[in-house]
């Protein structure tokens, strides 16, 4: 098993290193000139060429690429150009806005997805067969950005003075401030660090820090702001897991252990729960796992109507304005996260499925 | 003296009414999603083809001092209760006073051709690639398709995103994002089938007759490819439309004045607190295009899929 992960890990890295590669000379593809769009048309020629020089533009496309390479290695991102600020320091406060964005749209669509699916597949060809295939065929095709905007307008408008009044934007209430756990239980954490960074990093799941500092409101404040973006979110993975569900609890439903089961007088829920559901699980985690990248790519959208200032929109912001440090760093990231979530799924199948060995 | 035939009538069976191609339309024609997604985009098609008909307005056509109506003005059906005496705009009025009603009906032009132009490049170059890399194998096949990997891991979204920004914004460049992002699926839905039957005995019976690559290729390996292509294809029209619109909305798709549904939402959708049917209805739109085209790739895939003939 550590072996197997260990050969994973170490044959994705060629992958990951393309990836690297890709972004590079792709980022550098895009026409325009950093300078121009970071100083404005106006900047003089005497200033674009210090500012070219200053961020190493202005050497051979192999040299900057090595450069990178290394650098990336000794875990330097570099700095933004558009913010003047460390890489490293944007990620660490737009990652986790994204990530709790994402979990949380995959926990519901999967809390939805699956038994829906389940109860699809045991009543197969009846009327609530029928309306979970219709509203899942209906989900897939739904464009996220319009869900969101409609969510947007139903809860922020149309239910204004209600107790179903959900905000339309941000992430916290104005006025709310998260404060990072570390600094709540008064630990000395000595600042520019890379302990200050990774801690920084999970004070910033705003649920996860309000959950275990024990603040409610700001608790109560960040759940309903993740409601609305989560729930557009999640429409299309929701209906992709209802679907899968639903195919693979019909095929282990017609298996002889079944009827056996069956016939040894089981509980129906039992034999749906025990019997069925578990061993249809494995295509339902890969499809889960697969999500990922749709909710990366809905996060763009979704973080732009909502508001939020996670991973998506600025790699949108960052491609338009030609901000190479970012479009590489975050690209990476999300790539080796890609990486880690298939992983994930594939070490997970030896728990649902011990006659799976991984080797 | 009468006949063998007269004296023993036999019915004769007609085989080639059960041909492959017949079995399966008729397959596709008991499938209920099938059919409502062809019907629902065959309506589609003849609402593109007479749009000029349908449309009351022109879609670009501004109606400041033509008709008495203002921006973002609301729906006004003469049936639901709008008087008489106003002009009757179905959708209401857009933004730059146009009528909503004839640009989402052009929208539909738009939408189809980006759907079928964007699934057909990549389909060919997919295919292309995928043949090569199955047929070949060995080095050829490992290069093509990690390759094909490194383009898979990424979100297909911001690739597009991506590319539309190195090509500059337009439709045109986002149906190539947009292509040149779903090829690795064509590929690897081509490889998988050239791999299954290449070593089977036809092919070598076809090997030992002397076909050469490119028969064998083409008239031996390939058809077995097409049935799960046109399933990819069909549905891949749908995510087609649905990722254009995505680039339209966000700026980089079609520009404005075209009348593409993704753009019309982008354009109005900071207006949806005070001009909702603006956001509504181009939305809709595109759910009910992508919605047809993923129904008729399921009902094909279910009506091909040679698993479900023992079910009959």
């Amino acid at each position: 098993m550590v072996y197997y992960i260990l050969r994973r890990l170490l044959s994705s890295i060629p992958v990951i290193i393309g990836i690297m590669v890709v972004t590079f000379v792709l980022a550098r593809l895009i026409p325009g000139e950093p300078c121009r769009a970071m100083l404005g048309e106006k900047a003089t020629p005497a200033v674009c060429e210090r500012f070219t020089r200053e961020h190493g533009l202005d050497k051979p496309i192999y040299v900057q690429l090595a450069i990178y390479m290394d650098n990336v290695l000794q875990g330097d991102f570099g700095s933004s150009i558009r913010f003047s600020r460390p890489v490293t320091t944007i990620l660490i406060e737009r990652l986790p806005t994204t990530m709790e964005l994402g979990l949380s749209a995959l926990l519901i669509a999967t809390l939805i997805g699956i038994p829906a699916g389940i109860i699809a597949a045991v009543r197969h060809n009846s009327p609530v067969d029928v309306i979970t295939m219709v509203g899942a065929n209906i989900g897939v095709s739904m464009p996220v950005y319009w869900l969101g905007l409609m969510l947007a307008y139903l809860f922020a408008i149309k239910l204004q003075g209600t107790p179903f009044w959900l905000p339309p934007s941000s992430r916290l209430d104005a006025g709310v401030v998260s404060i990072p756990f570390y600094q709540v239980w008064g630990w000395q954490v000595p600042p520019g660090t890379t302990l200050e960074d990774i801690l920084q990093f999970i004070s910033n799941f705003y649920v996860f820090n309000s959950l275990i500092t024990g603040d409610w409101a700001v608790l109560g404040s960040a759940i309903k702001h993740l409601i609305l973006p989560s729930l557009a979110l999640s429409t299309i993975p929701m209906a992709i897991i209802a679907r899968m569900t639903r195919s693979s609890m019909l095929e282990v439903l017609k298996q002889d252990y079944i009827r056996t089961a069956r016939a040894k007088g089981l509980r129906r829920q039992l034999v749906i729960l025990r019997h069925a559901f578990r061993n249809a699980l494995v295509p339902i985690v890969t499809i889960i796992g697969l999500q990922v990248g749709t909710l990366f790519a809905g996060a763009v959208l979704t973080e732009t109507i909502f508001g939020f200032a996670g991973v998506g929109r600025i790699l949108f912001e960052a491609i338009t304005a030609r901000d190479f440090p970012i479009i590489q760093a975050f690209t990476v990231v999300i790539a080796i996260g890609y990486v880690f979530i298939n992983l994930l799924v594939d070490i997970s199948y030896t728990f649902i499925d011990p006659r799976i060995r991984l080797e | 003296m009468a006949t063998i035939s007269e004296t023993f009538p036999l019915k004769v069976r007609d085989y080639r009414s059960n041909s492959l191609w017949r079995l399966t339309l008729r397959r596709i024609f008991k499938q209920r999603s099938a059919v409502i997604g062809l019907t629902l985009l065959l309506t589609l098609l003849l609402i593109a083809a007479f749009a000029p008909l349908i449309a009351p307005y022109n879609p670009n056509q501004v109606l400041i001092g033509i008709e008495p109506v203002r921006a973002r003005q609301a729906p006004c059906i003469h049936l639901l209760g709008c008087p008489a005496d106003q002009p009757q705009h179905i959708m209401g009025i857009d933004g730059n006073v146009r009528d909503q009603f004839s640009r989402v009906i052009y929208g539909a032009r738009v939408s189809l051709f980006v759907g079928v132009t964007t699934v057909s490049f990549a389909v060919l170059v997919g295919t292309l690639l995928g043949a090569i890399a199955g047929y070949t194998g060995g080095w050829v096949d490992n290069v093509i398709m990690r390759i094909l990997d490194v383009l898979l891991a990424f979100p297909s979204l911001l690739l597009a995103i991506a590319i539309v920004s190195v090509l500059g914004k337009g439709l045109i460049n986002a149906l190539l994002a947009i292509a040149i992002v779903s090829i690795p699926v064509y590929a690897r839905v081509v490889r998988a089938s050239v791999l299954s039957v290449k070593e089977t005995q036809y092919v070598a019976a076809s090997k030992a007759l002397g076909g050469s690559h490119l028969h064998i290729l083409l008239r031996r390996i390939l058809p077995n490819a097409i049935p799960p292509l046109i399933v990819s294809a069909t549905l891949g029209i749908g995510t087609a439309i649905l990722d254009a619109a995505a680039l339209s909305f966000l700026g980089l798709g079609a520009q404005p004045p075209t009348p593409e549904w993704g753009t019309m939402l982008g354009q109005e959708r900071n207006q949806v607190f005070t001009a909702p049917h603006l956001v509504f209805y181009p939305g809709v739109a595109i759910m009910i295009t992508v919605l047809a085209f993923n129904l008729l790739g399921d009902g094909l895939r279910d009506a091909i899929d040679p698993r479900l003939k023992q079910e009959e």
